[in-house]
């Protein structure tokens, strides 16, 4: 795969994956910022903003915008992230000119009309609605609040029911003014596009916006000091138990070992541990897994599990005592082996369309990779450690610091002596 | 201005290659070359439709068990053997079909083809591994319909929309009934459904049908076809409901306020030919997302709905639906929003669709073939769900071009038959007083 970089006449850089097997363009773009600029007071804002990028632009009322987007089979999906907005826009060939025309349009004279406001606020409203009585939900919610008090990160990215009303069309007119700027984008295209049109066409596109940004800074999240638990009560037959932990940055060298070993605990399906414990063994769960989430500001291990109420002590149990274990072992040779192998056998796994291919490279210009990493990349796995993942286990998973969220009416198991005293 | 997009600028160069092994595996090849990626898909034509009457969830129940292992791969060594690879896998059932696919480095498709093939003949599980396997699916079973009041009620609707019809019967199956799965039962459907001639199998991605036809003789070609097996798939004639059936359902879990409205229809394999495409730009007019004219009616010009939406569900190979659903806004009640809705409904049957809008939904809708041909697991399914739910290779192929041949004729005689308020079921989801988190 040949990954150009390029450099349009206006100054705007972007990668390029050439593919002319197919007659479409998939262009994706981020603004850094995200859900952490959200002021004080208007959680839910950058959200907000992206839910009303359809509803109307330039002379076009949300009516017209939405006839023109299905006329010219445009796919445009803006979405909000704690660190970013991004946004997947993919056009067929034939109508390539026309849709970037919209795309132009759509970021430098977006119309956030009074009553289009209306009627997504009554969206985001219902969706906040329907979010409270789904219990992963209040769960992933309840967690970050917890983990995160005092931090961007602990608000809620879709707002609240006191802060969303609040949120008015100058509010989303200013979240745009000050995000959607040149010196925060990052651009990546890959499909049936020569280099040279691309520049002219970035140049089009993108060259309306201000050249700065405003970004309010994001002090770097300390998580919250655990044991700590909360239950949400829901009277539901399964519980949803969220368990986290402090994670590793992705700048840490220690980055690598700890992916490797989040796959060994339970990011690797069928071939983790906290699977075979808790559902291949022991049938106490459909679903048990785990993940490392490097923001920009925090890092975080995290995992979940849905099981019936009365299985929830044992459930947890087991994963303590799994966490605890690796933490005082680390994985064995064998698990690092198979590890490896998945990781570094599937990466390719990730290049086989346009449009997965531009959600890595996005990624790679996110974290400041640079082209050649997609290249490096296997042998930087290769070469962790036994020792490595040992080191980064030993520092990640203390079990007696989980930050755990349970929603449903769980029914405990008698807690062992740590626990009583936490 | 652009001219409207065509059926030719819909399909692109690619060519899919189609053959039979000796034991009756039909095998479908569609090579795409920009990545060194293979996909694999193994589609059975067997579903939740084909439970035995009593155990319904044992076609799924099956699908949790081909994961169990055999003799030569011991519990636990198919997903080793798939990760190790660097490969991905996964299974689902449907209605009609139950389907595995791995996606792996090209080089690596003779192992998880012979993973496939072993386990399509000598699969083994233990009474206890029955026992676990049952806890597993009963857990799932909460996470997806106890805990899920929107998910109780499309039961109940859709038991009242096929009576008499498996597809009335969950996929995953009856709770009670998910507790009695029995390892005889389990053994039983496995070697009545699980034999090459009842199955499609379809690899996408950098391959040549030569070597695809060669590793398929290898693998799967010395596996008997099943005698067991009915020539044609008996069931019931589905029957619509005779009369408007409305099924309200109170949980504090609710939310919000929802109204849905379903209507028994052909799918694109039991449908006279033109009357799926008609049915499902119809849908594509009135459902698609925010430029669909229930969205415009309820959401936008009446104010009553928060969102709108719905779709014409397809690849069931005895019948579809069409559904409608729309979420009240703050203070509308549901015999507003209902009432807005079968007065929609109504216009829509006496022909409310205008050529401006049959233009641009075949627009977008063509563009979806072009779309989804940029991704090989996409193209994959697409092929594998419509070959093994009763669709032949040409009848897909065709597809763009019977789209580009519907008029607003077509759509008004599709609405005027199917859109009977008779016909309907209708289902109304309402927050019970007290809410759980507040």
């Amino acid at each position: 795969m040949d990954i150009q970089r390029i450099t349009s006449p206006g100054g705007i850089t972007a990668f390029l994956v050439e593919h002319h097997d197919n007659p479409l363009i998939a262009l994706r773009f981020a603004f850094r910022g995200g859900s952490a600029q959200d002021p004080q007071g208007k959680s839910g804002l950058a959200y907000f903003v992206t839910g009303m990028m359809d509803e109307g632009a330039g002379d076009m009322d949300a009516a017209a915008f939405q006839e023109r987007e299905q006329e010219l089979a445009v796919h445009m999906d803006f979405n909000a992230a704690r660190d970013l907005v991004t946004c997947s826009y993919q056009t067929l060939t034939a109508r390539k000119e026309e849709a970037f025309d919209l795309l132009k349009t759509v970021l430098t004279e977006p119309r956030f009309d009074e009553d289009a406001t209306e009627r997504v606020k009554g969206q985001i409203l219902a969706g906040l609605k329907l979010d409270q009585n789904n219990p992963v939900n209040v769960a992933s919610r309840a967690w970050s609040e917890l983990a995160f008090a005092g931090h961007p990160y602990g608000l809620p990215i879709k707002g609240s029911f006191e802060t969303v009303p609040s949120i008015m069309p100058d509010d989303l007119k200013g979240y745009a003014d000050r995000v959607f700027a040149r010196d925060n984008l990052i651009v990546v295209a890959v499909g049936d596009i020569d280099p040279e049109t691309l520049a002219k066409d970035l140049d089009h596109i993108f060259g309306g916006l201000p050249e700065k940004s405003q970004l309010a800074p994001v002090p770097d999240a300390t998580l919250a000091a655990g044991p700590v638990r909360e239950v949400v009560e829901m009277d539901i037959p399964q519980s949803i138990v969220q368990f986290g932990l402090q994670g590793v940055m992705r700048a840490d060298p220690d980055f690598l070992p700890a992916y490797v070993l989040n796959y060994i605990i339970g990011g690797g399906g069928f071939n983790s541990r906290l699977m075979e414990e808790v559902r291949v063994k022991r049938g106490l769960a459909y679903s048990v897994n785990s993940h490392l989430f490097p923001f920009q500001h925090a890092a975080v291990f995290m995992g979940r599990v849905a099981t019936k109420n009365e299985a929830v002590g044992e459930s947890l149990d087991v994963i303590k005592e799994q966490l605890s274990r690796i933490a005082r072992e680390g994985p064995t040779e064998e698990e690092l082996e198979d590890a490896k192998r998945y990781l570094t056998g599937a990466y390719a796994l990730r290049f086989d369309s346009s449009s997965s291919i531009a959600n890595q490279l996005l990624f790679l210009e996110v974290e400041g990779l640079g082209v050649d990493y997609v290249h490096e990349r296997n042998g930087l796995i290769e070469a962790v450690t036994l020792d490595e993942v040992k080191r980064v286990a030993h520092r990640m998973l203390d079990a007696d610091r989980l930050i755990t969220t349970i929603v449903g009416k769980p029914v405990e198991a008698v807690p062992d002596p740590a626990h009583a005293m936490a | 201005m652009s001219e409207a997009l065509s059926a030719e600028d819909s399909v692109s160069a690619r060519k899919v290659h189609e053959f039979f092994l000796d034991n009756g595996l039909q095998v479908i090849v569609i090579p795409d070359h920009r990545a060194p990626v293979a996909t694999q898909m193994l589609w059975y034509k067997v579903g939740s439709a084909d439970d035995p009457k009593g155990i319904s969830g044992l076609a799924h129940f099956v699908e949790h068990l081909m994961f169990k292992g055999t003799e030569a791969n011991p519990p636990g060594q198919f997903a080793k053997v798939v990760a190790r690879n660097g490969g991905e896998f996964n299974a689902f059932t449907r209605n009609d079909v139950t389907a595995y696919f791995e996606r792996v480095a090209r080089d690596r498709l003779p192992t998880v083809m012979a993973l496939e093939a072993d386990r399509m003949s000598n699969l083994r599980f233990s009474d206890d591994e029955v026992k676990s396997e049952r806890n597993v699916v009963l857990e799932e079973r909460r996470s997806r319909v106890e805990n899920a009041p929107n998910a109780i009620l499309q039961e109940r609707m859709m038991a009242a929309l096929f009576p008499g019809h498996p597809y009335g019967i969950p996929v995953i199956g009856w709770y009670e009934e998910i507790e009695g799965f029995s390892p005889e039962a389990a053994v039983a459907f496995y070697k009545r459904y699980y034999a090459p001639n009842n199955a499609v199998l379809v690899i996408a991605g950098d391959v040549t049908p030569d070597e695809v036809r060669k590793l398929a003789e290898e693998n799967f070609g010395s596996i008997p076809a099943s005698e067991t097996l009915e020539p044609v798939r008996v069931r019931p004639v589905t029957a619509a409901p005779s009369e408007p059936v409305v099924i309200q359902l109170a949980d504090p879990r609710a939310g919000r306020i929802t109204v849905q409205r379903y209507f028994p229809v052909p799918s694109y394999p039991s449908a006279k030919p033109g009357e799926a495409e008609a049915l499902d730009l119809m849908m594509r007019i009135v459902t698609g997302g925010a430029a669909g004219k229930l969205y415009r009616r309820l959401v936008v010009e009446e104010k009553l709905a928060a969102t709108a939406g719905g779709g014409y569900v397809r690849p069931l190979r005895d019948a579809g639906m069409l559904a409608f659903d729309a979420i009240a806004a703050e203070g509308v009640t549901a015999e507003q929003l209902e009432e807005a809705m079968t007065r929609f409904i109504a216009e829509l049957r006496q022909g409310s669709v205008t050529q401006a809008d049959l233009d641009r939904a075949k627009s977008s809708y063509l563009a979806q073939f072009v779309y989804a041909a940029d991704s090989q697991d996409e193209l994959a399914g697409h092929y594998g769900g419509f070959l093994s739910a009763g669709l032949t290779l040409d009848q897909i192929e065709a597809w763009p071009a019977r789209i580009d041949e519907v008029t607003v004729a077509d759509i008004e005689k599709v609405a005027a038959t199917y859109l009977d308020p008779a016909r309907s079921v209708t289902g109304i989801l309402e927050p019970s007083a007290e809410s759980l988190a507040a």
